[in-house]
């Protein structure tokens, strides 16, 4: 049984399909990563599968209770301590111990410090301590390395490894190799095209468009 | 729920949260009237129920854009909509945090002022009765109208407008009550109906509020 399942969907952003025709499927212990160029739709289609936004067409069909989501920007209170922070975000889902996540993500020296006094870095490795005390199954984590170091990324990568080994599932859109099993589903070939007219309304000018594309690339 | 409640409560009370700032307006705003309009007191003691009414709603207007707009410049908003509450109970939760932060203060602060501007004997009891009454409605209606405006930069303006029409029969209903204690009168149906504005507010607009927000963040 899969996590979740996406049938012919199609994505829009403010109002514009930017990607159509995606089925894929995920399920327990699978990692997908999702590539493409800056722009491509992949932020969109994170969210919603996240439940964000609805499908423009298609279907997700997953329990919308099933997803935690991280976007690129962290969700912390800046005037918080970090471990206030966490332990909202536990709160709020259910009330997971936050202890093993400020270890993992090698915060304890900082649990005292107002989130507003980190680096981005570490802001970023706190954003990522909520995934593991929301205890949902599926992460779905847009650009989750950004500003991190290399070791950084490591520890990052380890927490996916043994989330996945424990029977989740992840969804990352990312542009660096994390060193997983992983399977790798480019959006770009999904491109909506905005430059075909529909219902065949000019021909001989989509003829001419299509020609044109390799020239404007 | 009551995580977010505390949150809120903290992080207004935290540096830059934003707790004082509509007591203070309000403070400034009614010290300020004597030397506008004069120190007679017969004069002050006519229009004291309006400036403290008038007062009060836009002290309330003042912080009323940082409700959701913060939550939603640093992500929080997203993470909440995922989040496994009910987004109407974020709403209503939010404003009870506003109103606890900035209406409670208002109406401790009030009879204070009511004696700046001289305001009759047997009002008070009815200033506080109606503040009380009238401004968690200012801060669920507020709580819509930051809603709608919440994906703006800088979306006070509009907000203002969109909210300021909102809330002008609580500032009738509890200027007349006030008003009308101060004389001596009946009071019941001014405060009657402000109470049900305050009880239609409050049961409705966290739909409302919530509705806006799903739509901001697609």
């Amino acid at each position: 049984m899969s996590f979740i399942s996406v049938t012919d969907l199609a994505v829009s952003r403010g109002g514009l399909p930017v990607l159509e025709g995606l089925t894929f499927a995920v399920k327990a212990g699978e990692i997908l990563v999702l590539r493409g160029p800056n722009g491509a739709g992949k932020t969109t289609l994170l969210r919603t599968l996240a439940g964000l936004q609805p499908p423009f067409a298609g279907a997700v069909t997953s329990d919308p209770d099933a997803v935690a989501y991280a976007a690129h920007a962290d969700g912390l209170k800046a005037t918080l301590t970090v471990t206030e922070n966490l332990s909202f975000w536990s709160g709020v889902y259910g009330g997971g111990d936050i202890a093993p996540a400020l270890k993992h993500f090698n915060l304890e020296a900082l649990r005292d410090r107002p989130a507003g006094n980190l680096s981005a870095g570490q802001k970023r490795r706190l954003g990522l301590a909520r995934l593991m005390v929301t205890q949902r199954p599926i992460w779905v984590l847009d650009e989750p390395t950004v500003s991190l170091d290399k070791a950084s990324v490591a520890i990052f990568a380890e927490a996916v490894k043994e989330h996945v080994a424990k029977g989740g599932a992840a969804i990352i859109a990312t542009h660096i190799d994390l060193g997983f099993e992983e399977t790798v589903f480019d959006v770009t070939p999904f491109k909506a095209r905005h430059d075909v007219v529909r219902n065949d309304f000019d021909t001989s000018f989509d003829d001419f468009e299509d020609d044109k594309d390799g020239a404007f690339l | 729920m009551i995580r977010l409640f505390w949150r809120d409560i903290t992080l207004a009370f935290r540096s830059g949260g934003g707790f004082g700032l509509g007591l203070g307006f309000f403070l400034i705003l009614v010290t300020l009237v004597p030397f506008g309009v004069g120190p007679d007191s017969a004069q002050l003691q006519i229009i004291a129920p309006g400036i403290l009414w008038v007062g009060a709603l836009l002290a309330c207007l003042l912080s009323l854009d940082r409700m959701f707009a913060l939550d939603y410049e640093d992500g929080s908003l997203d993470l909440l909509l995922t989040a496994p509450i009910p987004l109407e109970g974020v709403v209503a939760v939010k404003a009870l945090a506003h109103w606890i932060t900035t209406g409670l203060p208002l109406v401790i602060a009030a009879p204070a002022l009511g004696f700046l501007l001289h305001l009759d004997m047997a009002a008070y009891k009815w200033l506080i009765i109606t503040l009380l009454v009238g401004t968690p409605a200012l801060s669920f209606i507020g709580a819509f109208g930051a809603a709608l405006t919440v994906s703006l930069k800088r979306g006070g303006l509009l907000m203002s407008l969109l909210v300021l029409p909102l809330y002008i029969p609580t500032l009738i209903f509890g200027a007349e009550v006030v008003r009308r204690g101060a004389e001596g009168f009946l009071v019941g149906t001014p405060l009657a109906l402000q109470a049900g504005i305050t009880a239609g507010a409050i049961a409705l607009l966290p739909f409302a509020a919530a509705a806006a927000l799903r739509v901001a963040a697609r």
